[in-house]
Order: structure tokens, then C-alpha cells, then sequence
């Protein structure tokens, strides 16, 4: 078993405004009712969230053993499947929203799971931490290290997101893709950032939410 | 007397026998106007009577579940998972376990006395299917005057009952727990079985099954049918752990002609023997048999998603890495099912070294999720009781 989802949570959305910005988005976007698969659900709170404001029919898949018993405690469907061997025991157009929350970068094929994502689902919610933020590129820049921020705190060696990009990335592998583009969501905490995130966002956005239809 | 009860046991048990006088018709057509079943309980039902779970057994299980009985040292075959503080929390939970029919610890079966013949009914009981279980477990549940399971639990072929009820009875669960299962045996499976009952069959004091009016009984048949079963519910890995190639007598040293016999050799004749006495072979082979006539989708079109749309209940799925006799793939199967059909369902593949036989072990992992599942279901009932 790989060791990439064993590691939880990839990254830390740190407790505050980024976490409730993220979710009121994916809040504002998940229809009541829906059918929703959270793809490295983590232990759960954000299907717990959705179930009571939204009640809507969730699942999550997770392999992480702490998370699967805070899930099943927290009384949120959670099916242990490691990510990494695919998705092919769902069917098509099977969910309204599938949810990727932080994991992209984590993922072995990010593209293979992004396709995936959008032929289960009507749509999809994706949230990632944008590498060309501008502590990342001055980390990178002034210690020439690999960045290790308060978000991100692993080690290049250890860290299970072995699949970092930017927002621009994003973009074009949307374009490439014909990935239709819903709606989109910069989130920063930094003074800098909350005023020039929408302007420059490969610069200022510190996480990224995208909803994206096929 | 110095028994050795461990402290969050249920203790000191007792089986009762409770005759269910309700006619049972079976799936085969036969109907049985009264039958007997062991029955042992453990924990209090509470006053609406909401907090009663039944245990399904497997294969060669029995009432026996949990605790111990006065003078024996030897603790039901779920103790690990029954007791106070344990997953099915006896504190909590009014826990309902018995040895269904066709079985051989006490319950009407091929031992009993066939009231038309005034023999026993040995090879010629009744042929079952899991519902004929489910629909006498239903009987003995009006008779404990409950109306609805807090869970029916069970693994392998205690599994199939939990699901065939969430089928058949959708209002009388809130939720099926369903370890080391499947929706229908493969044709290994079957092999095995059939290896097994053939073993039986070549006993010469098999007597076509009427062992018993003949004073005598299929011993060597049954144990090297156990002696097949036990294989395929242990791993491999296991098996190389446990015993290796280690030598319980003999040698190989040069110029020794003791015969060399390896542990596992050893263990393997013991459990088989020790099984040949404990249990009927009319009944292996009629169990046996049930298992393979298992599918759960037979009557829903042969579509899971179809038959799974009928259960109300929520469910947890249970299963292991090294169980290569109800392997997680069949577990997945199950669960996929349930997510298409729109139900409730969280699943866990738990580590284990242990094959199949892992559902009745101590694992701490297995007893968490299992035990934050039904803690769960009773912060739901104690919420709604106070």
C-alpha cells in the first residue's frame, strides 16, 4: 500500500477563515439533496456539515484508520478505498457532486483522478493549495529550499504531496482537458493576499476552489 | 471455585431452551409445526425494548457467544466483541444469541427426534436456505416481544443472515453489521465445501446419514471435513508464522527412522478430532449446503443494487486483508451494491494475518470501528429513551 494517504491530512487548512471560506463555497455549491462523494474525506466534518445543513446522501472514502473510525463515529458513511487503485466500482454519473478536498496533489495521476471525478460526477468541487503563491516562490527563492509552511509541513522527503502546482497549472490543465469551469474561489488569510487574490491569484491565492463540470 | 472470569465478561451464562410453537414453513416446502431453539442472552432490554441485538453464527457456532458456562473455563466463541465495555457493549445493548435449526448444540436438527418417526432425523432433515434461519430468528423475536433489531450482527455465513434480513424484513432493523461475508459463494468456495461433505460421505460409518439409529458415527469423515474447512480459514502467512516447518516428534538426522511428524500436522488432526466429537455431520453437510445455496440477488432479478433497494436499514460492512475464503473483494461487492442502491453503508478493510478466522479474533482495529459503530447506534437510542 502506498504510503500517501496513509499521512492525514496532506495539508493543514489552518482552523480559522481559510477552512470556512473553503467550506461556505463548497457549502454554496453542493445542492440539498445531492448525492455527494468525498474523495479523501479525512475524519468526515465536512460530510457531517453537508449532512445537517444540506441533507444530502454522502460517502466518503478514506485509508486512513483514525479518520474511518472518527467518520463512523461522527455517523458519516465512509468506505475504506485507497484512491490510488481507482475508481471504476462507481459508475457513471453515479453522484451530483464528487469533492476533492486537498488530496489532488497527493494523488499518483492528478489528471486520471480529475477524469474519474467528472464521469462519477455531475460536478465536481476541487480545492488545492496553489504552489505558485507568493510565500512559496519566496521560500523557494531567498532559502532555495523546497517551501515548509504552517499549511504545508512536510519534508520534500516525506510529504505525501508528491504532485505540487499552481493555479495556472490548473487552468490550463482544465483547458486541455475541455474541463468545463463552474465557478472558481481564491482564498488567502495574509493581509496581502485577502486584497489582491482576486487580481493576481497565482500570486495571492494561498488555496483554490474550484467547481468544474464535464 | 477458582474460574477464571476476566473482568469485563459477561460472566456466568446460561442457555435456555425455548420452544417457538408458531408453524415455520420452509423455504423447501416442509413445515415444521413446532420447533426448539438455544437461546442465551446477555445485557438488559430496556423498557421500549429498542436495544436488542442478534447475533447470527456461522457455520459450526453455536448460543454459546459469550461468557462462561458454571465449571467451564472456556469462553463463548465471540467473547473478544460481547461484554461490558467490549464493542457489543452488554452495559448498552441487550445482546440475543441462539443456535439456529439444523445446527446441533440443542436447537431442532438432524439429532432431534423427527416427531412423525419417532427417530432422529438425520440425514433426512429438512434441506435449508439462510431465510429459513431469518424467519425462525423473526419467530423467536415476537416471542421476546421485540419489535425491531438495534442491529443484527453476524460473520461469513452470520453475515448472510444479516443481509438476507435487511431484504426480508426491512421495518425490524435499524442496521445489518456484516463481516467476512458474501452476497453468494464462489465456485471455490463450493469446491471446498464439497471436498468436505465427500469426506463425510466416505466415512463407512456415515450410514447414508442414519448414523445415529446405528450407534455409530462418521468421525474420521467429519474431522477430515474440518481438516479441509480449517485451511481455508487460516492465511497461509499465518500457518508459516504459527507453525513453520517445525517438528512436533522425529528427526532428520541421518540414521533416525522415527517417523517425523510437523506441528502443523499435529494441529490440524487435533482440531479435527476435537471437532468430530463437538459436532453432528448431518448437520455440516446440511449448513454446508445452505451456504452454498446463498444468492442474495437470486430473487431480485440477479441485480445487488435491485435487492439491496428493498433493505431500510443502515449497514456496516467488515472485512480482511489475508481472508481469502470470504476474500475483501467480496466485501467491496457488497458494499458498492449498497452505495448504488442509495442505503447507508461504511466499510472497513481491517490489517489481519489471520484469514477468515480474523471476525472471531481479538484485533484492535476491527474493535474500534465495530465499536464506534454500535456506540453510535446507542448514543441514538439512549438519546431518544431519556
Amino acid at each position: 500500500m502506498s504510503m500517501i494517504n496513509s499521512v492525514s491530512p496532506t495539508t493543514n487548512l489552518s482552523q480559522t477563515n481559510s477552512l470556512s471560506l473553503v467550506n461556505s463555497s463548497i457549502h454554496s455549491w453542493v445542492q440539498a439533496n445531492a448525492r455527494v462523494l468525498d474523495l479523501g474525506c479525512g475524519d468526515g466534518t465536512l460530510l457531517a456539515e453537508l449532512q445537517q445543513d444540506l441533507n444530502i446522501r454522502g460517502y466518503g472514502l478514506e485509508i486512513d484508520a483514525e479518520a474511518i473510525n472518527q467518520c463512523v463515529l461522527k455517523g458519516v458513511n465512509v468506505v475504506e478505498q485507497d484512491l490510488n487503485k481507482g475508481l471504476a466500482n462507481f459508475d457513471d454519473n453515479s453522484f451530483d457532486t464528487v469533492i476533492m478536498t486537498q488530496a489532488l496533489q497527493a494523488m499518483r495521476y492528478p489528471h486520471l483522478v480529475l477524469d474519474e471525478m467528472l464521469r462519477i460526477g455531475s460536478e465536481c468541487i476541487i480545492t488545492f493549495p496553489n504552489f505558485g503563491h507568493w510565500k512559496a516562490r519566496a521560500y523557494l527563492t531567498l532559502r532555495g529550499r523546497m517551501p515548509v509552511t504552517k499549511e504545508l509541513t512536510y519534508q520534500w522527503y516525506d510529504t505525501p504531496n508528491i504532485h505540487f502546482f499552481t493555479y495556472r497549472d490548473f487552468e490550463v490543465l482544465c483547458r486541455q482537458r475541455n474541463i468545463n469551469v463552474l465557478r472558481k474561489q481564491f482564498v488567502g488569510e495574509h493581509f496581502l493576499d485577502r486584497q489582491l487574490k482576486n487580481l493576481w491569484p497565482n500570486l495571492f491565492a494561498e488555496t483554490v476552489v474550484y467547481h468544474l463540470s464535464k | 471455585m477458582a474460574l477464571n472470569i476476566r473482568e469485563n465478561s459477561v460472566g456466568i451464562v446460561a442457555a435456555e431452551k425455548i420452544l417457538i410453537d408458531t408453524p415455520l414453513t420452509l423455504a423447501c416446502g416442509v413445515v415444521l409445526a413446532s420447533h426448539e431453539l438455544m437461546v442465551e442472552t446477555y445485557g438488559t432490554l430496556n423498557a421500549d425494548k429498542s436495544n436488542a441485538l442478534l447475533i447470527c453464527h456461522a457455520l459450526s457456532g453455536s448460543h454459546h457467544a459469550a461468557g462462561f458456562y458454571a465449571g467451564d473455563d472456556k469462553p463463548g466463541w465471540w467473547d473478544s466483541y460481547i461484554g461490558p465495555g467490549k464493542p457489543m457493549d452488554t452495559n448498552r445493548f441487550f445482546v440475543v444469541s441462539l443456535n439456529n435449526i439444523g445446527s446441533c448444540f440443542g436447537s431442532t436438527g438432524p439429532t432431534s427426534i423427527n416427531p412423525q418417526t419417532g427417530e432422529p432425523w438425520g440425514a433426512q432433515f429438512p434441506s435449508l436456505r439462510a431465510r429459513d434461519w431469518v424467519e425462525s430468528q423473526r419467530l423467536l423475536m415476537e416471542h421476546l416481544g421485540i419489535q425491531r433489531w438495534a442491529a443484527v450482527i453476524g460473520g461469513s455465513l452470520g453475515g448472510m443472515q444479516a443481509m438476507r434480513w435487511a431484504l426480508e424484513h426491512p421495518d425490524k432493523l435499524a442496521n445489518s453489521i456484516v463481516i467476512a461475508s458474501s452476497m453468494k459463494l464462489s465456485a471455490q468456495n463450493i469446491a471446498f465445501n464439497e471436498i468436505a461433505r465427500r469426506a463425510i460421505k466416505s466415512d463407512p460409518e456415515f450410514c447414508d446419514g442414519q448414523y445415529l439409529e446405528k450407534d455409530t458415527a462418521p468421525r474420521r469423515g467429519l474431522a477430515l471435513a474440518r481438516m479441509i474447512g480449517h485451511v481455508t480459514y487460516l492465511s497461509d502467512e499465518l500457518m508459516g508464522q504459527k507453525f513453520g516447518r517445525e517438528l512436533r516428534s522425529g528427526t532428520f538426522s541421518q540414521g533416525d527412522a522415527e517417523p517425523v511428524e510437523f506441528q502443523i500436522e499435529s494441529y490440524l488432526n487435533y482440531q479435527g478430532d476435537k471437532f468430530s466429537g463437538d459436532f453432528d455431520a448431518n448437520a455440516y453437510i446440511l449448513i454446508t449446503k445452505m451456504l452454498d445455496y446463498f444468492d442474495l440477488s437470486r430473487d431480485y432479478e440477479n441485480n445487488p443494487v435491485q435487492a439491496f433497494g428493498h433493505a431500510k436499514c443502515d449497514f456496516l460492512v467488515v472485512s480482511f486483508s489475508s481472508d481469502w475464503r470470504f476474500s475483501p473483494q467480496r466485501s467491496r461487492e457488497i458494499t458498492d451494491a449498497l452505495i448504488a442502491a442509495g442505503k447507508n453503508v461504511s466499510y472497513a478493510e481491517i490489517e489481519s494475518d489471520q484469514g477468515h478466522d480474523a471476525f472471531l479474533l481479538p484485533n484492535r482495529r476491527y474493535e474500534q470501528v465495530l465499536g464506534n459503530y454500535l456506540s453510535k447506534i446507542a448514543d441514538k437510542l439512549e438519546d431518544v429513551t431519556i
